[in-house]
């Protein structure tokens, strides 16, 4: 069966059931994908061959069965995997191989998911185009002199790419969602707390969240029942029960969404967006209000203030969440020459280990933080993010779910936007209020511009994920989802 | 660095007046760390106790321990102050290999319990320390200096980690700045450490081992002329024992009066201080200090404990030692000063079981603070560590009481339970160590002697009964010291007519 790669999670399930193929052959199928593609699109910077293997052939083996058993999977390196490389696309890390593995990655195991390796991403998930990735950018299957978002482009990628049916992201301020935008497939950031942050390498612990990715809503819910869930090993992990995502998802993908009703965000007025953008994005409400959606107009008047304090409150937490890599316990240590001091190998170690955009928010963050500027910056910050939560709890009393552009900007070539950080910035502007106030999100792709995708975003109130996933499927449903050319 | 005349104690109290403040950690005893659930053994193998979570490896996260928030809120309460309903862990940013993290996770500006005092009584005056804050934060590891003439990071050769105690839970407690002491700051510092060390121990939160770093504390010292402002402060570490605490403050009073005396500023310092010459050395400028950039613990959820737990921890609170102290020192019939040498062999709990378990105060009081305080302070082992229990120095005074056993055998029969030999009648029986109750023996014994010895003999008859000794103590040789002493000389007397 040569076109498995081409197959979602739920079509695998079904031949896996009916014993078709074997979990082997499916694995084999995405490895022999990722040989023969990704020397073209870099999605991976680690291939665990024997190791998909090994666990397909223990579904095969009927020892471990569940509705996501036996269909592989990949996981962005920020995230540990015991005894895989783990790096999170920084040299300070390199070849580093982790004892434990994140409680998200236990419960892919539990739920007999091959991983088939580990995705490439922006350093230490800062970015938005995965260029600041050590070990070089990924490309964009739907054009490879693009770039595939970040920071999990890598993920995004390998979904495009049909190297992998699912996907591992985090996302922080987008991270999942605007690499789904840009390469057309889907992403979800679920409720902060909703999924573990154990074994999630820290970037922004009030922000970083974990999520699913895949090719349709259907396979992305399934991914998203797969990891979430209470972990006592996190204290910020929410102890209620996981709304049925996959249940409101099958319902959305039924083609009704009589009742709902869709804030657009009266803030978000388009203006530095493309216009290909708002077109597809106009066109998908449209389709939405033909299946019975209202359209309601709602005011975020602190949304405009969401980057400028989302770019405070992430390096403030990066800047001591990144203390940790100093050369004395793991990975990359520089200058110890047997002459230097301790805070010289120190300092050599972050110097040499550390990318430009990741020194750039540790000097960020440490400046916020400094004595006599803490109150103008991260504590102020902090208050903004108050207020943006009052303008989505203001928002969810009178409609269901927010919808807006998942990204102003289609998939922009490689160096368009590294030379002017805030440029970059600007991609997450739509992404990032819902990371400040805590909610889920989705992306769903919703048609092309000039060739490109695009993507849809739906926010939802905290813990109700289900709402946003109903949304997204009847979106699918009106749309459809979108194929790149040929690799 | 040119010496300056230092003046005498009285002499620098006579133009200064000294301020104190202490800061006091103390490592609690929970069974695991603060964020995992590593044991927290004294003395183990280095890094045989640590986790991805106390070595800081990348992804891991801390959770908190409950236990360590609510020995917290025990300290507080103890310490008369309020708890706060709602207060969050804090990072304070800083490098330094010993802490994985580089951040410590402590308390900044929402400390769990503040506002709160302990009176202490410094020669039958009474003084109130405020406490100004008591937080809870996490130790760190040990470095070890390797390759320096000093086994101080400066001039090693390479520096070796044990992360065994990084993540163990530590309580800070600070009070306010205590003025008005005089003369007496150096002893009031010392009676608040030692205070603060009874009132935990009896919390049972921690072993509270100044040796053992368990209890470690800071004094903060200054001096101002009378009338003016407060002087710059210096904080002095590396106090590791009660009377140290007492000698820093005074060395620290003399070093600054002689820096004043000439005109010198004082230096806003940390210092450290020497068990052998009891002065005080620089450390680390304050003047350059880190900014720790603290901010509230995102990884953490806020503590709030909930006031009918902290409701029922007061309702559960052990008495206090010093109401304690009161009452048993009644009880026993024994002044101040005896019960303050109880206190400092940590000998209180162990007389009152023994009490409890049958013997009188007295005999209570000898065993534990004559032996075996002794032993254990050969061993440089707590009294509770000597090997014997208070139900066994009971049974053993009992012994004592009923005749059955002699000082000098008793003695004999204690090593024995030491020894793990059992309980003391088991001992003594086993050891044939009993007093010799059988007259017809014991008055062979006594014939013999008179009979060996005649002009002794002779010298009682002729009224000299003090001369009885050297009998009896040929009596005691034969009977290799398992005779009732008493009763032997009544034989004597009795057979040579002279009683």
């Amino acid at each position: 069966m040569s076109d498995l790669t081409r197959k979602t999670a739920v079509e695998l399930r079904a031949l896996l059931d009916a014993k078709e193929v074997s979990a082997v052959e499916v694995a084999t199928a995405h490895l022999d994908r990722i040989a023969a593609v990704d020397g073209q699109v870099h999605a991976f910077l680690h291939v665990d061959r024997e190791g998909a293997l090994a666990a397909a052939k223990r579904v095969d083996a009927g020892e471990i069965t569940g509705p996501l058993a036996g269909v592989p999977i990949a996981v962005k390196d920020v995230v540990t995997t015991k005894g895989i490389p783990t790096t999170a696309a920084s040299k300070i890390l390199e070849g580093w191989k982790p004892p434990y593995d994140a409680t998200i990655v236990e419960r892919l195991k539990k739920a007999g998911m091959p991983i088939l390796g580990k995705t490439n991403m922006d350093e230490f998930a800062m970015g938005s185009s995965t260029e600041y990735s050590a070990y070089g950018p990924t490309n964009n299957p739907w054009d490879l002199g693009r770039i595939p978002g970040g920071s999990g482009g890598g993920s995004a990628a390998a979904l495009a790419a049909y190297e992998a049916p699912l996907a591992i992201g985090t996302d922080t301020g987008g991270s999942i969602r605007q690499p789904g935008a840009v390469t057309g497939t889907v992403g979800a950031k679920p409720t902060y707390g909703g999924t573990s942050r154990y074994g999630l390498i820290a970037f922004s612990s009030s922000l970083d969240t974990p999520g699913p990715c895949a090719r349709t809503v259907e396979d992305t819910a399934l991914l998203h029942a797969a990891i979430a869930g209470h972990d006592p090993r996190d204290s910020t992990s929410i102890a209620q029960p996981v709304p049925d995502v996959v249940a409101a998802a099958r319902l959305g993908l039924r083609g009704d969404l009589t009742g709902v009703k869709l804030g657009i965000v009266k803030e978000f007025t388009g203006e530095g967006s493309e216009p290909g953008v708002l077109a597809a994005f106009k066109e998908s409400l449209e389709a939405l209000v033909k299946l019975g959606a209202e359209v309601v107009e709602v005011s975020c008047p602190n949304f405009q203030y969401a980057l400028p304090a989302y770019y405070l409150i992430a390096p403030s937490e990066c800047s001591s969440n990144l203390a940790r890599f100093d050369g004395v316990r793991y990975g990359l240590r520089a200058g110890d020459d047997g002459d230097r001091s301790l805070e010289e190998v120190m300092s050599l170690t972050r110097e040499a280990g550390f990318g430009p955009e990741v020194k750039r928010r540790i000097i960020i963050g440490t400046y916020a933080l400094s004595s006599g500027y803490y109150d103008a910056y991260y504590g102020q910050a902090q208050k903004v993010r108050t207020l943006i939560t009052r303008d989505f709890e203001a928002a969810f009393e009178k409609v269901d779910v927010l919808v807006s552009p998942t990204t102003p900007f289609v998939a922009f070539p490689f160096g368009s936007r590294t030379s002017d950080p805030y440029q970059m910035y600007l991609a997450d502007l739509f992404t990032i209020p819902t990371n400040l106030y805590g909610g889920p999100a989705i992306s769903v792709p919703c048609g092309l511009s000039e060739g490109l995708p695009v993507g849809f975003q739906i926010m939802a109130p905290t813990m109700a994920d289900d709402r946003m996933y109903r949304v997204a499927g009847a979106l699918e449903s009106a749309i459809g989802t979108f194929t790149p050319p040929a690799l | 660095m040119t010496t300056i005349a230092l003046p005498s104690y009285d002499d620098a109290l006579s133009r200064y007046e000294p301020v104190i403040g202490l800061e006091t950690h103390v490592e609690l005893g929970t069974q695991t760390k603060m964020f995992c659930g590593c044991r927290t053994e004294f003395g183990a193998e280095p890094n045989t106790q640590v986790c991805p979570v106390c070595l800081a490896l990348p992804g891991a996260l801390p959770v908190m321990n409950r236990a360590a928030i609510e020995a917290t809120i025990r300290i507080g309460l103890a310490l008369n102050c309020d708890i706060a309903p709602w207060c969050r862990m804090a990072r304070k940013n800083y490098f330094y290999p010993d802490m994985p993290k580089n951040f410590q996770t402590s308390q900044y500006d929402e400390p769990l319990c503040v506002e709160g005092y302990v009176d202490v009584t410094v020669d039958g005056k009474e003084y109130r320390i405020g406490i100004e804050r008591v937080h809870i934060e996490e130790d760190t590891g040990k470095t070890l200096h390797v390759g320096g003439a000093t086994g101080r990071i400066h001039g090693a050769t390479e520096s070796l980690v044990d992360y065994n105690r990084a993540g163990i839970p530590l309580v800070e407690i600070v009070t306010k700045p205590v003025p008005g002491l005089g003369a007496l700051a150096p002893d009031v510092a010392k009676a608040y450490v030692a205070e603060l060390r009874d009132i935990i121990r009896s919390l049972g939160v921690s072993d509270v081992r100044m040796e053992q770093g368990s209890l470690r504390c800071d004094v903060n010292t200054s001096l101002n002329k009378p009338g003016e402002e407060w002087g710059t402060r210096t904080e002095t570490k590396n106090v590791n024992s009660l009377r140290s605490v007492e000698r820093a403050v005074r060395s620290e009073i003399i070093r600054q009066a002689g820096l004043l005396d000439e005109g010198t500023r004082i230096f806003q310092e940390t210092r450290h201080f020497q068990e052998t010459t009891g002065d005080t050395r620089p450390g680390r400028s304050k003047e350059t200090a880190t900014d720790y950039r603290y901010f509230p613990e995102p990884d953490l959820v806020p503590i709030a404990p909930d006031p009918a737990w902290v409701e029922s921890l007061r309702a559960s609170q052990p008495e206090k030692p010093s109401v304690k102290r009161a009452r048993l020192r009644e009880d026993w019939g024994i002044s101040e000063l005896e019960m303050q040498s109880a206190v400092n062999a940590g000998a209180v709990e162990l007389i009152e079981e023994t009490i409890a378990a049958g013997s009188s105060p007295a005999g209570a009081r000898k065993w534990w603070l004559g032996e075996l305080a002794r032993r254990a302070n050969e061993q440089g082992i707590e009294l509770s560590e000597v090997g014997a229990t208070p139900a066994q120095v009971a049974a053993l005074q009992k012994l004592v009481d009923d005749g059955k056993l002699n000082d000098k055998l008793a003695r004999q029969v204690l090593e024995g339970v030491v020894a793990g030999e059992g309980d003391p009648a088991a001992v003594m029986t086993a050891r044939g160590l009993g007093v010799v109750s059988d007259t017809g023996a014991l008055q062979a014994a006594v014939d013999e002697a008179i009979a060996a010895n005649p002009d002794i003999a002779a010298k009682i008859r002729d009224g000299k009964v003090a001369a009885a000794g050297a009998l009896v103590g040929a009596v005691m040789k034969t009977t290799r010291g398992q005779a009732d002493a008493k009763t032997v000389r009544d034989l004597i007397l009795s057979r040579l007519g002279a009683s």
